[in-house]
């Protein structure tokens, strides 16, 4: 998680999230080298394939019949649904997906209200050590993982949470470092006059955040939602650490278990290995597809300030 | 009264004295609403941070109570054969995915910067779909197209009369493997490298074009220096990063399932430390580990950054 998190994080020009930023430059270089747009589209394009084939190649695969998995035809020769029952018949999948949503859901929801206050207290109030504690904030980014991986298990372990699902999301109540600091930017775009003006009408604290800020920087919102439901979908480590009954695993814990039991592991079935691969990736395609937009734009702007 | 956006603040000149009085209950509001990061801050960080270090010094497998033992951990680790491996395997992947990853990057981003309209949304959507894989599919993907019998990747190479090896039982190739799967998601970096590039201002390549230079002098003068900042910042995060590469490897080649070949050229550092914690219950151990990978991390960072500071070129800098 600690990647992706640092992966993302460089100064956000303020409000960029909000406006498509147009383009500075005239899209019109070099029309006129015909070599040169065709070496462009043949790379562009042979990019797509590397990019897309995997994918491609592992939901065919899915559909072929146990012997057929590794023939690397694009179109299965004999096509079956045959491998999706037998997953669901070999593994708790139901219940995975179920755990998977849980924890997505709550994680998404919670780090996104948690670091919106934050990130709202850091953006429109003074006071003496601001920057200070800002700086702190950045700096926990910085600290790779693995130093506060083994007290946090302690904690949980501690208060007999490990084996549940609650150390995968609980730690989202207290928001996170880099949604904190892509909302602040964001937070720190918007007019001062709009809440000097709201303040005027009689607004509390309280109401200039939640009904001016917060929709206000829906966008914002938006990203930081799909950014961790994407991270707490796919995570391996943490549900690694904590959970030990099959059937409190996520899917991602599970696909694991299922490559274990099937993929090596002496029976060599990679039929259901490749299916459940499938059923695992498939729900973080339609999310993509869903939020692209905001995806893109999300990390674009990310980088865009060294 | 002009607009002002909260980033910028008035001085206390321009403040009303109503709004100086606020200042204390500000503050008060202020503490409300930052208070679930302290909070966090306090428990899942500081304390963490300062009982791993506690930790590092003792001998602790969780049922018994942390025993004192100095620096031993530290003592042992020297002479572990497997930190060793762990740290060159980690040095490996690391210097040779992060170079190629970056390069890449830009000249797909370069490539992308030549199209526009739907076309460039459609690439963009496309070099970013691997990223959206998690990280187990892309573990089990690598031991499927890799496959040195019936792998995709081998076949293509044979179309090409190249004999493929086995990437992944052959110790020898499954770094090369593990490498060349990371670039896989390197999207990202992509899309990343693309709007540096669209920010550059068109005036200086059409007046660089005017005083006679080619496309190759543009890219060098013009290009590389000011997208250097996106550059810089990529290649710090993705060197933390790889520093930390656990999710694919571990996938691969580790867990119950793994015993039929040597899985030791895929043994990072965090995979290492990873076992020593939750599979050998060493958590001293692992501690002193943590700490060492976290020293590795600060040191390699500042000297990125210290390099990095002369190389980058920041606008109204004048030193590019």
């Amino acid at each position: 998680m600690a990647e992706t998190q640092l992966e993302r994080a460089v100064a956000l020009p303020p409000s960029d999230l909000a406006k498509e930023r147009p383009r500075t430059r005239p899209p019109r270089r070099r029309r006129g080298n015909p070599l040169a747009r065709i070496l462009t589209w043949a790379g562009l394009g042979l990019a797509t394939v590397m990019f897309t084939y995997p994918l491609l190649w592992l939901v065919s695969a899915s559909f072929k019949p146990r012997s057929d998995v590794f023939d690397n035809k694009l179109i299965p020769e004999t096509f079956t649904f045959e491998n999706y029952l037998t997953v669901w018949q070999e593994a708790p999948l139901a219940l995975w997906l179920g755990n998977t949503a849980v924890v997505t859901v709550l994680s998404a929801v919670l780090v996104t209200l948690s670091s919106a206050m934050v990130a709202w207290g850091f953006a429109y109030f003074r006071f003496r050590g601001r920057d200070l504690l800002f700086g702190l904030v950045l700096a926990t980014m910085m600290l790779p993982g693995a130093v506060t991986m083994i007290p946090t298990f302690l904690i949980w372990n501690g208060l007999g949470q490990v084996g549940t699902l609650t150390p995968l999301w609980a730690g989202n109540l207290f928001g996170s470092a880099f949604y904190i600091f892509l909302l602040r930017q964001f937070f720190l775009g918007l007019p001062r006059e709009l809440f000097e003006a709201a303040r005027m009408d009689g607004a509390n604290n309280w109401h200039l955040f939640t009904r001016i800020a917060m929709p206000l920087c829906k966008p914002a919102l938006v990203v930081t939602l799909l950014f961790e439901f994407q991270a707490a979908w796919t995570d391996l480590m943490r549900p690694l650490i904590y959970l030990r009954d099959s059937s409190t695993f996520t899917i991602p814990r599970g696909l694991k278990a299922l490559l274990d039991q099937f993929g090596f592991g002496g029976n060599w079935h990679w039929e259901i290995v490749v299916t459940a691969s499938v059923i695992t990736t498939v729900p973080m395609i339609i999310l993509f597809f869903l939020g692209q937009k905001h995806f893109v734009r999300g990390i674009a702007t990310t980088g865009s300030k060294g | 009264m002009s607009v002002l956006p909260l980033g910028r603040s008035r001085t206390d000149q321009e403040l009303r004295p109503q709004q100086r009085r606020n200042r204390r209950r500000n503050l008060r509001a202020a503490l409300l609403f930052i208070s679930p990061w302290i909070l966090g801050f306090l428990v899942f960080t500081l304390w963490p941070v300062l009982y791993s270090g506690y930790l590092s010094l003792t001998d602790y497998d969780v049922i018994n109570d942390p025993n004192f033992i100095g620096l031993e951990n530290y003592g042992q680790m020297l002479e572990d054969p497997k930190i060793r491996l762990a740290l060159w395997n980690t040095f490996i992947y690391t210097v040779f995915s992060v170079p190629v990853h970056i390069i890449v990057s830009l000249l797909l981003a370069m490539l992308l910067n030549r199209v526009t309209g739907r076309a460039s949304g459609f690439f963009r959507t496309v070099f970013y779909l691997p990223k959206m894989t998690p990280p187990v599919a892309i573990g089990i993907l690598l031991l499927l197209l890799f496959n040195g019998q019936n792998g995709l990747v081998n076949g293509v190479l044979g179309w090409f009369g190249i004999p493929g090896p086995s990437w992944t039982t052959d110790p020898a190739w499954i770094q090369p493997g593990l490498i060349i799967m990371s670039l896989w998601t390197l999207g990202a970096s992509t899309i990343i490298l693309l709007a540096a590039l669209q920010n550059v201002p068109q005036e200086l390549y059409d007046s660089a074009r005017v005083d006679g230079a080619n496309s190759w002098q543009t890219t060098w003068r013009i290009t590389l220096p000011m997208i250097s900042g996106s550059l810089f910042f990529l290649t710090i995060v993705n060197t933390i990063a790889a520093f930390q590469t656990f999710t694919e490897a571990y996938t691969a080649y580790f867990g119950s399932g793994n015993s039929t070949y040597s899985n030791d050229a895929a043994l990072f550092y965090a995979i290492y430390l990873f076992q020593q914690a939750f599979e050998f219950l060493h958590m001293g151990y692992a501690s002193a580990m943590a700490w060492l990978l976290f020293v590795i991390v600060l040191v390699v960072t500042i000297i990125q950054m210290v390099v990095g500071r002369r190389m980058v070129y920041y606008e109204g800098d004048g030193n590019g």
